[in-house]
């Protein structure tokens, strides 16, 4: 099993590092270049979110991303310290509905749904919260047999 | 740091904006200026060309989401091209294609314009 560690402050800017930190880990552990993409951008929504919700885009925050291979699944995991959410009040969007409303909120967790095979959010009340991501892997066809 | 710039030109009475490199939470403020500046200047007919824009998330698609309405409303509108498959998957996921209209070319875009007067 391989695991790698990012640690960035809460700052849109540092999307781009996180985003090259999952393309190298990803691709290290032998996932398919266009699930490493689905990846890349699940991992930046769930920063997104946390940059602009759970630290309110103040800069200081913390986060930190850790990622875990084994032959058969890519998980990455999302730490911060600012404040906790409810990720069953958030709706399912209706774009025909955000349209007329001009509402964006809401795009980048049904992405990260559609994009992972499985999002779980952890939530230990004032001291941290924790997004689980997790893809799996293709079998090579090598080995499928 | 990402790198995204855009880039307007017009022609005749439709402005082109070049989208290049990466449009996220970070340089999406970028694109929503320059349709800030586009709509003051009463410019509605917008294509957006995506042919060097390599990767975009939901923060980037908001800012379509955002103006939208407002150049319809003026009679207008957005219309989109030249984006690759993985761009196109990342619309299509959220069902855009039904709300804008999306050409292969820039000049494709541009002309569907023209047609309409």
């Amino acid at each position: 099993m391989k695991t790698k560690k990012l640690k960035v402050k809460s700052k849109t800017e540092n999307l781009s590092t996180i985003r090259d930190f999952i393309s190298s880990s990803a691709a290290d552990a032998g996932v398919a270049a266009d699930a490493v993409e689905n990846i890349i951008l699940a991992v930046d929504e769930a920063c997104t979110n946390i940059i602009k919700h759970a630290y309110k885009s103040f800069p200081d925050g913390e986060l930190i991303i850790k990622t875990k291979s084994t032959l058969s699944r890519f998980e990455v995991s999302i730490t911060d310290y600012g404040k906790s959410f409810e990720p069953e009040m958030i709706p399912e969007p209706d774009l025909q509905k955000y349209y007329r409303q001009r509402r964006v909120g809401g795009l980048g967790m049904y992405l990260m749904k559609t994009l992972m095979d499985d999002v779980k959010y952890v939530t230990v009340p004032g001291k941290y919260n924790e997004v689980l991501l997790s893809k799996n892997i293709k079998v090579a066809q090598s080995n499928a047999g | 740091m990402a790198e995204f710039n855009t880039s307007i030109k017009n022609q005749g009475a439709v402005s082109i904006i070049n989208l290049k490199g990466y449009l996220d939470a970070h340089t999406a403020p970028i694109l929503e200026n320059n349709f800030v500046d586009l709509i003051e200047k009463s410019c509605y007919q917008i294509v957006v060309d995506f042919k060097d824009l390599a990767y975009i998330s939901s923060a980037g698609l908001g800012v379509f989401m955002a103006y939208i309405e407002k150049i319809r409303d003026s009679k207008g509108d957005i219309k989109l091209s030249g984006m690759s498959d993985k761009v196109y998957n990342i619309f299509d996921l959220l069902g855009f294609p039904l709300l804008y209209e999306i050409f292969k070319s820039e000049d494709e875009a541009v002309k569907k314009f023209t047609e309409i007067k």
